[in-house]
């Protein structure tokens, strides 16, 4: 069953067709990567997923009910979390506080005024993050500032946060871009791990191909703003329409 | 203790302790030496470095937690005053209730002018909330004279005769706690020494505390972490569910109900307001004491708000010729030398004082006298305290 449906979305900006005609459905509970040469539209049709931009024309279904026009919290709320291509964290907090935040809201919603608790004597909250840590390995950098660790460790921490909201749709934009290879390594890793313990529909975009091979069930490339193929990651490999369009002799 | 952890419970008793004895702490010198100038101990000026901590206390809710900087805060202060100033002249002298609708009527306010200028952020933001206070201060200045005075304000006159309040013929009502006269003082001497006990500082102090207490609570709650994590990363805020604008609104209503009862506290001590407690420098004023104890920290508005009121009222009254006094051991020429350098930084020149004072905290101790604090605490502390320290240093800043 498809858990994310696109259809016929359009996309212009001025003069420049972002996005033509667009028709994309992802699986339920598989990794789903969205590749394609710069100006693709690749984070066009994201922005379009989570509320950042409005197509023109088009659909976008998640699970049956349509995403646009909502805002992005709403969004959210329905069951989409993103990671960004630069992480986005509380850097001011430490990484408990970052961990502890998403359980409010998956807790609480999208406001409450609960100004007379304290925040760590919440303890069922406090479990759940600490238990979210563990999972990570990163319960014992839980006092740290976040804003000061490596950004392999924000950005482990930013997908943390995101599960932490359980999550039904997991989209990664460009997630080990700029990242070491062995933080990139590390990533790759985590979100093997990610998609074994847990029932997650993932939908990635991504530069790198030893990341999108070594994750990927289902592939599609997009060129110029239209979807140019959809298959599984082998036989994209020697799609010779592909190679033209993006692999190149790289391939 | 009180849903306080240790560290913030002794916080509170310290700042009670200091608050509590204030009357012998800022009134070191004896009288009639010639240091008794600097002696702070005065009903008038103690009540205000109370109330100006409670000001203080509530913007640091908005600035040190969401980063929003309003630079209209004095519009709650001066429309908590008005709102407290008709409560006594129509309903009743008793402080309480006149408080509370000073709280009530600024926290209203503060939801209209939120809603609006919380659309947007930083600069525009800040301009936003300047512009709604200018506009408060210019409609009670003049169109709104029936219900401000206008530039004479707003004072309790014989002719005013409070629903619930019996005011013997001839007399002007007097702002009292349930009979007890606002002004009343105990006076004790010891030695050279004269102390005041006033009633009404004592009643601000109380609130103080209690306001106080409160903004630890938030400062340590769920909504106070949110309200971080608005100043640290909005878009990772409407990411994760959360919506921002309620919790700014929130946080911006709540220091506008602590402006209003500082104004409505104001107003108890000193019956009377007038337009000028709304005018812009007034809301520089507050955003000052935040940054020069350190936005974001706990005590630093209140420490802000005293330095900045002690200035103010003490630094100010020192004259060409208290400097001459001071300085007249040195021969004439040197004295008059002196005297000349000095003087600008003294008497109507303390704002030059302030500005400097200002400028050093801020370029030396971004965190404030807090952050001023704390380094020299450091020093102090033994080498043992040093070596646990680091190790705490070293977990929450680990090597990048």
């Amino acid at each position: 069953m498809a858990i994310l449906e696109v259809k016929n979305v359009n996309k212009r900006f001025g003069g420049l067709q972002a996005l033509g005609d667009v028709n994309l459905s992802v699986e339920e509970n598989t990794v789903h990567a969205i590749i394609g040469p710069n100006g693709a539209g690749k984070s066009t049709l994201l922005n379009c997923l989570i509320g950042k931009l409005i197509p023109d024309t088009g659909s976008v279904m998640f699970d049956g009910q349509s995403v646009l026009g909502r805002k992005p919290y709403q969004i959210n709320q329905m069951g989409i979390s993103r990671v960004f291509q630069t992480p986005e964290i509380f850097g001011d907090l430490t990484v408990l506080e970052n961990m502890m935040i998403p359980i409010f809201a998956k807790r609480d919603g999208a406001f409450r005024l609960h100004a007379f608790e304290n925040t760590f004597a919440e303890k069922h909250v406090m479990d759940q993050a600490m238990q979210m840590l563990e999972d990570l390995n990163m319960a014992d950098k839980r006092n740290f500032h976040s804003a000061s660790m490596s950004r392999g460790d924000k950005r482990r921490l930013e997908i943390g946060m995101c599960l932490a909201q359980e999550p039904r749709l997991l989209l990664l934009d460009e997630p080990t871009a700029g990242m070491a290879r062995a933080d990139t390594n590390n990533t790759i890793d985590l979100l093997k791990q990610i998609k074994e313990e847990r029932d997650i529909t993932i939908a990635i975009i991504e530069h790198d191909m030893h990341v999108v091979f070594s994750l990927a069930e289902r592939i599609t490339v997009l060129a110029q703003g239209t979807p140019l193929v959809e298959d599984t990651p082998d036989k994209i490999k020697g799609h010779p329409k592909v190679r033209e369009a993006y692999l190149g002799e790289s391939a | 203790m009180l849903g306080l952890d240790s560290k913030d419970f002794k916080l509170l008793l310290i700042v009670a302790a200091l608050t509590m004895l204030a009357p012998f702490i800022l009134n070191p010198f004896p009288e009639g030496s010639g240091m008794a100038q600097f002696n702070a101990g005065y009903p008038d000026l103690m009540q205000r470095f109370v109330i100006f901590g409670i000001f203080a206390i509530g913007f640091n809710i908005l600035f040190g937690l969401t980063g929003y900087l309003s630079f209209g805060h004095a519009a709650f202060l001066g429309v908590g005053s008005y709102g407290a100033m008709w409560m006594m002249k129509l309903f009743s002298l008793n402080v309480l209730p006149a408080i509370a609708v000073g709280i009530i009527v600024s926290g209203i306010f503060a939801l209209a002018v939120g809603y609006v200028s919380l659309r947007r952020s930083g600069i525009y933001f800040s301009i936003l909330t300047l512009a709604f206070a200018q506009m408060s201060y210019a409609l009670a200045y003049s169109v709104l004279t029936p219900l401000t005075g206008g530039e004479t304000g707003l004072q309790i006159k014989s002719t005013d005769n409070p629903l619930l309040s019996t005011i013997p013929e001839g007399e002007i009502g007097r702002a009292s706690l349930f009979g007890l006269d606002m002004r009343a003082s105990y006076e004790m001497n010891a030695g050279d020494w004269l102390f005041t006990f006033n009633a009404g500082y004592y009643i601000a102090a109380l609130i103080m505390l209690l306001a106080f207490y409160l903004s630890i609570r938030i400062f340590r709650s769920p909504f106070g972490t949110m309200l971080r994590a608005v100043k640290s990363n909005q878009t990772r805020m409407y990411y994760t569910g959360l919506n921002a604008r309620p919790y700014t609104l929130a946080a911006f209503v709540i220091s506008g109900m602590y402006a209003g009862l500082a104004g409505g506290l104001l107003v108890a001590m000193d019956t009377q307001v007038g337009p000028e407690r709304m005018f812009w420098t007034a809301s520089g004023e507050v955003v000052l004491m935040t940054i020069l104890g350190g936005a974001g920290t706990l005590i630093g508005p209140v420490l802000g708000s005293g330095v900045i009121k002690y200035m103010e009222n003490i630094l100010s009254k020192i004259n060409k010729d208290i400097l001459h006094e001071w300085f007249a051991f040195l021969p004439d020429g040197l004295e008059d030398f002196i005297v000349a350098i000095v003087y600008p930084f003294v008497g109507k020149g303390w704002h030059l004082t302030l500005g400097l004072i200002f400028m050093a905290v801020v370029i030396f101790l971004p965190g404030g006298l807090v952050q001023g604090g704390q380094k020299i605490a450091r020093l102090f502390r033994g080498k043992k305290a040093s070596e646990d320290s680091d190790e705490k240093s070293t977990q929450s800043t680990p090597a990048e």
